[in-house]
């Protein structure tokens, strides 16, 4: 274990629930600063659930209940005085699908600095070129900022998405599968960008399968049914895995 | 045995289907052969246009009633469209659950009121209110107004409220994972993607306004007239029709049936557009 200090997230103890089912069983994770933690598992294993709470978009779904404390550079983002815009935009979140704003691509990657501040317009547009740049977007889309999102391919519109959040200077970025309804030239462009962003942010991503998790992580976190069953750095959790489970689901015997 | 059961099938259900066409054709060719010769003789300009109508003396211009019909009609949109999104919007993203599953029925009901009952209440409540605190005869353009601006409610909230919440659930979460607040998601992202929807469904109640006839029949005092104020009486091109079709006869009964062409064509724009507009996205 390296210092305490770099710890970026404290998840202690969390468990989720909604209505009566449990989705996270008393889970306790450190995320550090500046890595990629992979969070693998299968299906309705409460990755979603448990990346949802860490920018408390979870509070939106009706019957939702948490237990215990998630901590962001040590401070609960439960307490009283968090302000959940201002949580949101230091953790940045992309989802599974991509979701383009009903906007052009240049005032879809703006939104997020404009509501910010009312910056000057010229540094708008630095934002925006630098964010595109940084999601391995720019070349495509510098001719044809002001046409609408839409308009863009299914993995470009994921890209814009990432563009999108690193607009907004976050510290953390929670990807929900990001390439899961991508081809491969898509998932490795965006696999490219995450490996250099790894070095400006914090990073947690839920990978649609297994190899992926190996190729960006540098560390991997193993939950089944709610709980953790196995974290460790990547190298490790892949090669020699401590739990059966773990090297049960590693290896394909389910999931 | 099997074979001829399945084709038959088939036709059964064609010939039932192409009933209900038909019957739309039936109606379509009837107005149309009624109608037409009418117009023609008067002439198209003169007809829409006309300032007169005294079937007795043979002046059939229906031009003050279109006026009557698009006042009302505006008149209602300005006051059942505002309300009706804002009740969609509140239903869709604000309501708790309990507040959505009173208002839903009870929106419901609202469009099963029979017209006439709206009328009625009109007549007994609303004109006498207007002619005691705002003046005129009571009977009035605003009555009508005010009455179909509460009967487009309705269709309004209903279309507005499916397509806000036939919108993809991540388009919400993406706005605010963004850092947007409820109210700028909903400006930003929510109403600019249910535009479309919300678009076909004031189009579908204004369709609704301008075809309504008994509601308005009981309230608008129906002198034919250009209305000078909204407290002014005004005839409607459905009310013209509703009014003097019991004793009309001759060319006084076919300029109404192309009253009713004219009723026709504007509501067939109507309906195409908000069918154009809801297909576009």
């Amino acid at each position: 274990m390296t210092t305490e200090t770099n710890v970026k997230i404290a998840i202690r103890d969390l468990s989720v629930y909604y209505d009566k089912k449990q989705a996270v069983h008393s889970l306790s994770l450190d995320i550090r600063a500046h890595e990629i933690l992979s969070v693998i598992g299968p299906a309705n294993s409460g990755i979603t659930t448990l990346l949802r709470s860490l920018n408390r978009l979870f509070d939106l779904t009706p019957g939702s209940r948490t237990e215990g404390d998630i901590l962001l550079d040590e401070k609960s983002i439960y307490g009283p005085d968090v302000s959940l815009t201002e949580l949101r935009r230091r953790v940045g979140m992309v989802f599974d699908v991509p979701t383009p704003l009903p906007m052009s691509i240049f005032d879809n990657v703006a939104y997020g600095p404009r509501l910010k501040s009312k910056k000057a317009r010229g540094s708008v547009a630095e934002t925006v070129e630098r964010s595109l740049r940084m999601a391995a977007l720019w070349d495509e889309t510098k001719d044809r900022l002001k046409m609408p999102a839409a308009s863009l391919s299914g993995g470009q519109q994921q890209r814009l998405c990432i563009a999108r959040v690193l607009a907004l200077e976050p510290e953390v970025i929670l990807l929900d599968r990001p390439c899961s309804g991508l081809d491969p030239i898509s998932t490795a462009k965006i696999e490219d960008s995450l490996t250099l962003l790894k070095k400006q942010f914090t990073i947690v991503l839920a990978p649609h399968n297994v190899q992926q998790a190996v190729r960006v992580s540098s560390r991997t976190a193993f939950m089944l049914s709610g709980r953790l069953i196995e974290e460790g750095p990547s190298t490790e959790v892949f090669s020699d895995p401590k739990d059966r489970r773990t090297s049960d689901y590693i290896t394909g015997r389910f999931g | 045995m099997k074979k001829f059961k399945e084709k038959l099938s088939g036709r059964v259900f064609f010939a039932l289907a192409l009933s209900s066409i038909s019957a739309l054709a039936l109606i379509t060719v009837f107005i149309i052969v009624n109608g037409v010769p009418l117009i023609a003789e008067v002439g198209v300009g003169n007809f829409i246009f006309g300032m007169s109508w005294a079937p007795s003396r043979g002046e059939f211009g229906i031009f003050p009633m279109i006026v009557g019909s698009v006042a009302v009609t505006l008149g209602a949109a300005a006051i059942g469209v505002p309300v009706g999104i804002c009740c969609s919007i509140f239903l869709a993203e604000f309501a708790p659950a309990p507040l959505r599953n009173l208002f839903r029925p009870a929106i419901q009901l609202l469009a099963g009121i029979p017209s006439v009952v709206y009328g009625f209440w009109g007549l007994l409540f609303l004109v006498p209110f207007i002619r005691n605190y705002l003046g005129g005869p009571g009977l009035s353009l605003l009555a009508g107004a005010v009455i179909l601006g509460i009967m487009i409610l309705p269709t309004v909230i209903s279309i507005s409220e499916v397509s806000i919440l036939a919108l993809p659930r991540q388009y919400k979460e993406g706005a605010l994972a963004l850092g947007m607040t409820h109210w700028q998601t909903i400006r930003s992202v929510i109403l600019p993607s249910a535009r479309s929807g919300i678009v076909a469904a004031v189009i579908l109640g204004i369709g609704r306004a301008i075809g309504e006839t008994m509601a308005v029949i009981m309230v608008l005092g129906n002198a034919v007239a250009m209305p000078a104020s909204i407290l002014d009486p005004v005839r409607t091109l459905t009310t013209n029709i509703g009014i003097e079709m019991g004793y009309a006869s001759g060319p006084h009964q076919q300029a109404l049936f192309a009253t009713g062409i004219v009723l026709f064509v504007i509501i067939m724009i109507l309906n195409a557009s908000a069918q154009y507009i809801t297909r576009k996205r």
